[in-house]
């Protein structure tokens, strides 16, 4: 029987480079760290961007889709929270397809973030609902291999796009 | 210095280039070059060096220039780390100096009169920093910081007050503008 609790960082690798993303701007996330950003870091067909706050991120994005270039960007949730005035500005009302890949810290209710005991994360979707931002939840692989054609949908349609990495990706 | 002066002669030596500017310096630069290729679209204050660091990235053979202010540059002031860390050689990053948040009310800058901005960026690891409290030093000087490899960050110390054409945040924040500069882009 498949394992739909299994998530790893190779399978969300994957699925950015089948989306011919080629820049990833990141500010570290502990729930993303092992699994998704130190195996990145060493990918060569992948190119990272470190930067300071994730407010930052969502500007080098729009710059970088507006010279012709796919990126994502990968933070912690509260990175999204931090930057909310920019999401609203530039994902929402310039409506640019700024995609976000989110981890969930905690991780302590994978299947369905809304019943985390952390008021944060469970404050997430809610919040993503609110703005009228596009989502989906990344729990395990087949979720995972699906952001592909998620990323180039938002990409063609140019509409911004949140992935929720809800558990801990394994190395 | 006046700003408009400051950005005359830029707009003489640079009548092509992409230019990423924010708030006021957008509206007194909009008024002098008004071009297709000003990026006008930053969304939120603080973030047009940002833009300007993924346009740089993207396009390494178009030279960038950003237009920002002092109290946009304080609102992300991380930015210059990231800029100098990526290193591009294409972006100019122009700061003016006026020692208020203008579009805010002209109320001061915390800080003011003490901060250094060319140390920050010297030290965070721009390539080349300088300022200028004088025309004649800015406008024999600027031709070489335009050609030399960056990034390169330029400080103008402009007379607070100056006057500034309206505010049009209908046109900074249109889709119009965008459109444009993503045609000209493709010719």
């Amino acid at each position: 029987m498949k394992d739909t609790s299994q998530l790893r960082g190779v399978s969300i690798l994957n699925a950015l480079k089948g989306a011919e993303i080629e820049y990833v701007i990141s500010v570290p996330d502990l729930t993303t760290s092992e699994g998704v950003l130190r195996p990145l870091a060493k990918d060569p067909h992948l190119k990272l961007i470190r930067v300071c706050r994730e407010e930052e991120a969502i500007g080098i994005c729009a710059g970088l889709l507006a010279g012709g270039k796919r990126a994502v960007i990968l933070i912690q949730y509260t990175g999204f929270m931090a930057s909310m005035n920019a999401i609203r500005a530039i994902a929402m009302e310039y409506r640019q397809p700024i995609c976000m890949l989110v981890g969930l810290l905690f991780a302590d209710a994978p299947e369905d973030p809304r019943q985390s005991v952390n008021y944060g994360v469970n404050r997430m979707i809610p919040l993503i609902e609110a703005l009228g931002m596009p989502y989906r939840l990344a729990r395990n692989d087949d979720e995972a291999a699906a952001i592909a054609p998620a990323l180039n949908q938002a990409f063609e349609r140019s509409e911004p796009l949140t992935i929720l990495i809800t558990r801990y990706p394994s190395a | 210095m006046k700003r408009d002066t400051c950005f005359r002669l830029l707009a003489d030596l640079m009548p092509h280039d992409i230019v990423v500017s924010t708030y006021s310096s957008a509206f007194e630069w909009l008024a002098i070059r008004p071009h297709p290729l000003n990026y006008v679209a930053v969304g939120a204050m603080g973030l047009a060096s940002s833009h300007a660091l993924g346009l740089a990235l993207a396009m390494p053979h178009r030279r960038i220039v950003v237009l920002d202010g002092d109290g946009s540059l304080l609102m992300n002031l991380g930015a210059l780390v990231t800029i100098a860390a990526a290193a591009p050689k294409n972006l100019i990053h122009f700061v003016s100096r006026n020692g208020s948040y203008e579009a805010n009310g002209g109320h001061p800058i915390p800080a003011q009169g003490v901060l250094d901005f060319v140390g920050l960026a010297r030290s965070a690891g721009y390539r080349h920093a300088e300022s200028f409290t004088a025309l004649p030093a800015f406008a024999a000087g600027i031709e070489s910081l335009l050609s030399a490899p960056g990034p390169t960050f330029v400080e103008l110390h402009i007379e607070a007050g100056d006057t500034s054409p309206a505010p049009d945040y209908e046109h900074i924040h249109g889709e119009r503008a965008r459109r444009e500069f993503a045609q000209a882009l493709k010719k």
